[in-house]
């Protein structure tokens, strides 16, 4: 009965941080990025590594650059609310006119959970399409540390493993 | 080693003539009076407002140099979206130039490789035992596979995965760093007959390492790297030199951005080689948010607001040679001014060590960029510091790569900063480079239609004001922002290459600069450090 009860309430948690994660896709697919920002926790911080090439004996040695090495992003909430407000100036040419945007996050799975704060993994398949042919498919796994803040979640550490070693999109102008 | 070496010189020095012959079915100017009805405001009256199409044929191209006027400033967009022209330049311009690798520090141990491009040629850059450097070709001698597909490693041979040829670098089991080793089944397949040391990778001739800036060139005729660059090294000295002025004492960051754009790669060189004209629009989002080291509010290259004024220093130099730069030698941009008081407290030191080392040399302390050495590859010494090579793929398509430099000597605190600035200014995810995509992208597409490929480019900032320079074969323009000088010397080198001139032609008309005669006067003068004043 007890053991019953522990997978009930791990599941509820996990459906509660799978609704955060779709709720957030939301905001960003509506441009509603204020609301947005209100998600990331103020020690937020965001880490796309690249990724590259490598033998299979180096790949867990040299697969995914890492701290102190060139991501292509690794930024804190305050780098991340001056993207917003480029955004909002209606002059930034690469999201003019603005790109339309569907973030598919799935396979969320609950890592770990020590109240107040989860892990917590999905994938994530990020469609971008702009002006006419324009179309960008950014596909990977994310790794997202959550923290329990006020009566919902918010994001604290986040970590993108994006499957191309070549970028294939012009730019990464939109939130991954 | 003769034979490989003769086998690439074999394509680049021959195929040129008959090429020029055969498609020369009419020249831009042949044609210009020819079947243009469309034309809004009429065209080839020989007066030097032609502003009307400059009908080229879209097949049949004739010498590239009649698509590239810079007497008139008029460039044809052909040049941005042609096949023809495309395949011309991959033949005669990149195995002819002296092209950018790679940096020393990313191969710093005996068998380490970076895998890199030198135009449409896969190559890698290695470290053999004794700690030499080579670049050699990534296609296997037997069937063209390509022998390394990873970025990067350490090893000391190349085994080629389609039939097991493998290639040493090590310099004790070869006569040569890349000569062929293992042959599956020597006996049965080959007699024992096969040479090995003439089937090993093919190497490149010409490599030379500039304070840990490593080029390649694959032209045996090609004149030494130093006459290449001639006195474009200053810029390339700040690049590589530490901040505080130490010789050759940056390294880079591990990583490379590598990205595609639908743009034509000439878009890109001639972008940082001195289109600062574009910086007010472009990045005018940029700057509105304040992402530059001074904070919301200051200015995006963060420039100390009490030393003069960051457009004073944007005066363009442009070399013959086609190299160019958003600045001069003679104006300093200062270091930024950073909201972070440790940050100002270590550059202050550090610029004060540069100036004295820097006059001590009688070095000028300007020359930070952004600036391209001709063709592919840009770069920036300042804020950020980083290179920029754009790799040709179509007429319509580039693979873009991107490194960043830092001090050898940084503390941790500075070099975390200027990695974490560097990664949110440049780059595809760089707030300030986004927008720089968007552009190129566009407007090469915008010039692929028929009827837009009818009318030429305007480069025509500054036309006949260029100024003379203390540099060897330079010439300054004085438009602080404003000013295509640089951009019409790299069309005309570029069309000189394109055009497979030979080499003696190409060291000729590169030996005088004739272009400051006809210049304005009121030549600045090098020797003055403008913000004294
Ligand atoms: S193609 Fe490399 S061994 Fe055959
Ligand atoms: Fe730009």
């Amino acid at each position: 009965m007890a053991i019953e009860q522990k997978a009930i309430e791990r599941l509820l948690l996990e459906r509660e941080v799978a609704d955060f994660l779709y709720r957030e896709a939301d905001l960003l697919d509506e441009r509603r990025y204020e609301d947005w920002l209100g998600m990331l926790a103020e020690d937020y911080r965001y880490s796309v590594p690249l990724r590259m090439n490598v033998r299979y004996e180096d790949v867990a040695d040299r697969e995914n650059t890492r701290d102190g090495e060139v991501q292509w992003f690794d930024e804190g909430k305050e780098t991340v609310e001056l993207r917003v407000a480029q955004l909002a100036t209606g002059q930034h040419w690469a999201e003019e006119p603005v790109s339309r945007v569907s973030h598919l996050v799935t396979n969320v799975r609950l890592e770990s959970a020590e109240l107040p704060e989860a892990e917590v993994s999905c994938r994530f398949l990020v469609y971008r399409n702009r002006v006419a042919d324009e179309t960008d498919f950014l596909v990977g796994r994310r790794r997202d540390r959550l923290r329990r803040a006020g009566g919902d979640w918010q994001v604290v550490r986040r970590t993108l493993y994006l499957d191309q070693s070549v970028l294939m999109a012009k730019n990464l102008s939109v939130f991954v | 080693m003769s034979t490989t070496t003769d086998s690439t010189t074999d394509t680049a020095g021959t195929a040129d003539t008959t090429d020029a012959a055969d498609t020369a079915a009419g020249s831009a100017t042949d044609t210009a009076n020819a079947g243009t009805e469309a034309t809004p405001t009429g065209t080839g009256t020989g007066t030097a407002t032609k502003a009307g199409p400059s009908t080229v044929p879209h097949s049949g191209v004739g010498p590239v140099r009649d698509l590239v006027d810079v007497a008139r400033g008029e460039i044809s967009r052909e040049i941005f979206v042609n096949e023809e022209i495309h395949r011309r330049e991959l033949e005669h311009l990149f195995p002819r130039a002296w092209l950018f690798v790679g940096h020393a520090t990313q191969v710093p141990r005996p068998g380490d490789f970076f895998s890199s491009w030198m135009g449409s040629d896969p190559v890698l850059l290695t470290r053999d035992d004794k700690g030499e450097l080579h670049v050699l070709l990534n296609s296997c001698r037997h069937r063209g596979m390509r022998v390394c597909r990873y970025d990067e490693g350490n090893t000391m041979q190349f085994t080629c995965p389609y039939h097991a040829w493998s290639y040493s670098v090590d310099g004790s089991l070869v006569h040569t760093p890349g000569d062929l080793h293992g042959v599956p089944q020597m006996k049965a397949a080959y007699d024992n007959k096969l040479k090995r040391e003439q089937w090993g990778l093919v190497r490149c001739p010409h490599v030379r390492s500039y304070k840990g800036l490593v080029f390649a060139n694959w032209d045996p005729d090609a004149p030494p790297f130093e006459e290449y660059v001639g006195d474009f090294h200053w810029w390339l000295d700040n690049l590589a030199d530490a901040f505080d002025g130490t010789e050759g004492g940056t390294e880079v960051f591990r990583g490379v951005l590598k990205w595609r754009i639908k743009s034509n790669w000439k878009f890109v060189s001639e972008n940082f080689l001195g289109d600062t004209y574009h910086g007010a629009s472009t990045h005018a989002s940029v700057e509105a948010v304040g992402i530059g080291p001074g904070g919301r509010g200051k200015r995006r290259h963060g420039e100390r607001q009490d030393q003069g004024g960051f457009s004073r220093g944007r005066m363009k130099t442009s070399f013959r040679l086609g190299h160019g730069a958003s600045d001069n030698l003679a104006y300093e941009v200062p270091y930024p001014e950073f909201a972070e008081a440790d940050m100002d407290e270590y550059f202050k030191s550090v610029w004060q060590k540069r100036t004295e080392r820097l006059r001590a040399q009688g070095r000028l302390l300007g020359g930070r960029g952004p600036a391209t050495l001709f063709p592919n590859m840009s770069f920036a010494a300042g804020f950020p510091r980083s290179i920029l090579v754009a790799h040709p793929i179509s007429p319509t398509e580039t693979e873009v790569w991107r490194w960043f430099l830092v001090d050898r000597d940084a503390p941790g605190f500075v070099r975390e900063w200027l990695r974490r600035y560097y990664m949110r200014y440049a780059g595809p995810a760089g707030m300030t480079e986004q927008d720089d995509m968007e552009n190129w992208d566009y407007a090469t597409q915008a010039s692929r239609g028929v009827v837009a490929r009818r009318y030429p480019y305007n480069y025509q900032q500054g036309l006949g004001q260029e100024l003379p320079s203390d540099l060897d074969r330079a010439v300054h323009s004085h438009h602080a922002i404003a000013g295509e000088v640089n951009a019409r010397a790299f069309y005309r080198r570029w069309a000189e290459f394109t055009d497979a001139l030979p080499w003696p032609e190409l060291t000729r008309l590169a030996a005088t600069d004739d272009r400051a005669v006809a210049g304005a006067g009121g030549g600045i003068e090098i020797g003055r450090r403008e913000g004294d004043d």
